[in-house]
């Protein structure tokens, strides 16, 4: 489903991707690790093509197409969603409108019939239990006066909405309490199929104790350095991220 | 990736201004210039009696005396007075159209271009009577039998001052005297036409009544003066709609409407401004400088505007209520969108005289490329006022990092049991929101649209209902392109 080669990537003229590779399968669920500062979230705004970002080499192919030829709502319109770190707040802007419009934006690229206001809601419905939302916060401009917590349920709840081919969560972990940890997780387990993807983006090993990977990856300095399964979150649950800089020392020659 | 997300956001900039079209007529002008024979001239022309040439006259003299305002947050080159020409008819093949069919085909094709129709079997279930305003002079009012019936006048000024000079008399300059202001004064001299209105007592009028005013010919000023009576327990409800042709020079529209509400009555005026806003590097479109004001004579009145002003290179407008009359309302809802190198200075001022007496203020300024939005109003109570109530919200919201957003309350209160609350914010429109839009599917346009009409809700549910949906669509046709 997406092929990443040799990536590089940076802002402000800085590099901070210096040539990823990876690759993910529908189906799979991919994890990726790393302390702050490893490139992490630039991955993820890369892929949803944040103009701040400037692509400095090598290729993305999605779905067989170059993904790099792609503006952000093209993107969308094919499939791939970004869980945003940060939600934005947009006021002014009602809750369910802002998704009824995304939602039939992509059904009418697709070919499919646009959803009334009474289809919509019937979908919703179901979906806003799935992730415990309040319905009242459908009333409300998107995302302000939003706790933490319900920023990161209705960026879940719009995925459920919007059933993503590949779906990229960046920290949506963060910040989050237990309750919140295990709702989440519940959505995002919901959307697992077969011929959908899921790439985590996260620091924490926690989140993958509800939502189990395939793969996990760790990122440092802007490259993957170890990729294996489900069992190095673990590990590195236990040694944590330290021994990167040793890593990072002996290759540097520091 | 980077050349198309340009596109989208740069390449939009020319928004198309679709009203900018010129209509080939033949009209019968003044030579640019201004004296008091040129005054003269066109009351002459316009077969007045002698107590309006001289009130014409005498604000001449008294606009020869005054200086051109600069208090306004708007910049510009000074304005030619001598190079403008103060008269354009389009020459009729009848002088004086009887109908529809005597109105000249070019005139009415005109009209119809602009969504505006004059044909009363071809306006929808007779919910709008129109009065069309092309260059200085009313070309044709649509339902006028219909309303005489129920005693209401609605025509052309000109008309109204030859058919009913007593009431034309008795409050022409009633509430914007000659001697008001520099525009006003200047309006008052050499004012061609606009709209009359009178609606008599205990007469709730049964339709939208609209002016639709088009500057058509180069070089020429458009000084329109409409006056609209509401006597005792009457209510009216009033649209006003503007277009003119893209040119590269700047016109002067510097029109002056007055409202008079007696007791117990009610006046709703709606405007949506579209004037030729100039190109995205600030060459021509209108300058309109627009002297409006609502004067509650009577108990109970209540006097509404609402505006949303999307066109013009500058505007200068400050639709206003006095209070005079105790429990008498005023409000003004108001849209302002400024884009590329539009400035705007617009508000409004409620001075409360009468007990009891309140008013609302729901400001929304839009401002995007380069543009200048400014709020200014004044909120006045004098000793007499007991119990005033004001309440103001003035919005901004930004668009772009180019642009700027200004508010100027003035709150001038001089009785202890008033109570005036005023509430601003500003917002803006990022990137960030943007490309939050766009990664769920959303185009740029769209979300501009959606985030504005968001912003000014509060304001086009104040409008009837197919202005509303104008207004929306004239939104993001102004904001097109405003992002980047």
């Amino acid at each position: 489903m997406l092929q990443i080669r040799n990536l590089k990537a940076g802002i402000d003229g800085q590099a901070i991707l210096k040539g990823i590779n990876l690759e993910i399968k529908p189906g799979e669920v991919h994890a990726i690790m790393g302390p702050n500062g490893s490139g992490k979230s630039t991955l993820s705004q890369v892929l949803a093509d944040n103009e701040n970002y400037t692509v400095d080499g090598g290729s993305i192919t999605y779905q067989g197409r170059d993904l790099l030829e792609l503006n952000a709502e093209q993107r969308a319109l094919e499939g791939i969603f970004m869980a945003f770190q940060y939600p934005v707040e947009i006021p002014g802007f009602n809750n369910e409108t802002f998704l009824r419009t995304a939602l039939n934006a992509q059904r009418k690229h697709r070919g499919e019939v646009e959803y009334d206001a009474f289809d919509f809601a019937q979908v919703a419905k179901e979906k806003m239990k799935l992730l415990e939302l309040d319905p009242g916060l459908m009333k409300r401009s998107l995302n302000v006066g939003f706790s933490g917590g319900e920023k990161k349920r209705n960026e879940c709840f719009q995925m459920a909405m919007l059933e993503p081919s590949l779906a990229i969560l960046d920290e949506t972990d963060s910040g989050l309490d237990i309750d919140a940890l295990r709702i989440v997780s519940q959505g995002i387990n919901a959307l697992r199929r077969e011929d959908r993807a899921v790439l985590l983006i996260t620091h924490y090993q926690r989140l993958l104790e509800y939502i189990v990977p395939d793969h996990v990856h760790v990122l440092a300095d802007g490259q993957i350095v170890r990729s294996g399964g489900k069992e190095l979150a673990s590990e590195l649950e236990k040694t944590g991220y330290g021994w990167l800089d040793d890593k990072a020392a002996t290759a540097g020659g520091r | 990736m980077r050349n198309e997300d340009e596109k989208t956001f740069e390449g939009l900039a020319d928004g198309d201004y679709k009203y900018g079209f010129v209509t080939d007529i033949e009209s019968d002008s003044l030579p640019p210039g201004l004296s008091e024979e040129v005054v003269r001239e066109i009351s002459r022309r316009k077969e007045e009696p002698d107590w309006l040439t001289e009130w014409r006259v005498k604000a001449y003299h008294h606009w020869t005396t005054l200086e051109e305002p600069t208090w306004a947050k708007v910049e510009f080159p000074p304005i030619d007075y001598q190079a403008l020409s103060y008269y354009s008819a389009p020459k009729q093949k009848i002088a004086a159209p009887k109908n529809l069919d005597e109105v000249d085909p070019e005139l009415l094709e005109t009209y119809e271009k602009l969504g505006i129709p004059l044909r009363e079997q071809e306006v929808l279930a007779g919910v709008v009577a129109v009065d069309a305003v092309f260059d200085s002079v009313s070309v044709a009012t649509t339902f006028k039998g219909k309303l005489e019936e129920m005693g209401i006048i609605f025509g052309s000024f000109s008309d109204a001052v030859k058919e009913y000079p007593e009431l034309v008399k008795k409050y022409l300059g009633s509430v914007v005297p000659y001697k008001d202001n520099y525009y006003a004064t200047l309006n008052s001299a050499v004012f061609s036409d606009g709209s009359f209105c009178y609606v008599p007592p205990g007469v709730r009028c049964p339709m939208e009544l609209s002016t639709y005013f088009r500057i058509n010919a180069a070089n020429t000023g458009q000084f329109e003066r409409t006056l609209l009576i509401a006597d005792e327990g009457a209510y009216v409800s009033y649209l006003e709609g503007c277009t003119a042709p893209q040119r590269d020079e700047n016109q002067l529209h510097a029109a002056v409407v007055e409202l008079i509400a007696h007791k117990d009555a009610q006046i709703k005026y709606s405007t949506v401004q579209n004037w030729y806003p100039g190109d995205k590097d600030g060459k021509g479109g209108i300058y309109n400088f627009v002297t409006k004001r609502g004067h509650c004579r009577g108990d109970n009145a209540k006097i509404s505007w609402t505006q949303v002003e999307t066109g013009s290179a500058i505007t200068w407008k400050y639709p206003s209520c006095i209070l005079k009359g105790d429990n008498s309302v005023g409000e003004f809802y108001s849209v302002a969108v400024t884009n590329n190198m539009q400035q705007a200075d617009t508000g409004t001022k409620m001075i409360h005289i009468g007990k009891n007496t309140s008013s609302t203020i729901i400001s929304k300024g839009i401002s995007a490329g380069k543009a200048q939005n400014s709020y200014r109003g004044m909120v006045k109570v004098v000793e007499t006022a007991e119990n005033a109530r004001n309440f103001s919200q003035c919005d901004s919201m930004l668009i772009g990092d180019r642009c700027g957003a200004h508010t100027f309350p003035y709150i001038d209160v001089n009785n202890p049991t008033a109570q005036v609350e005023h509430e601003a914010t500003t917002t803006k429109i990022g990137e960030d929101q943007i490309f939050y839009c766009n990664q769920r599917g959303i185009s740029t346009e769209d979300a501009i649209g959606m985030i504005v009409n968001g912003f000014c809700r509060e304001v086009f549910q104040e409008l009837p209902m197919e202005f509303a949906v104008e207004a929306q669509k004239l939104l993001s046709v102004s904001l097109e392109g405003s992002v980047g």
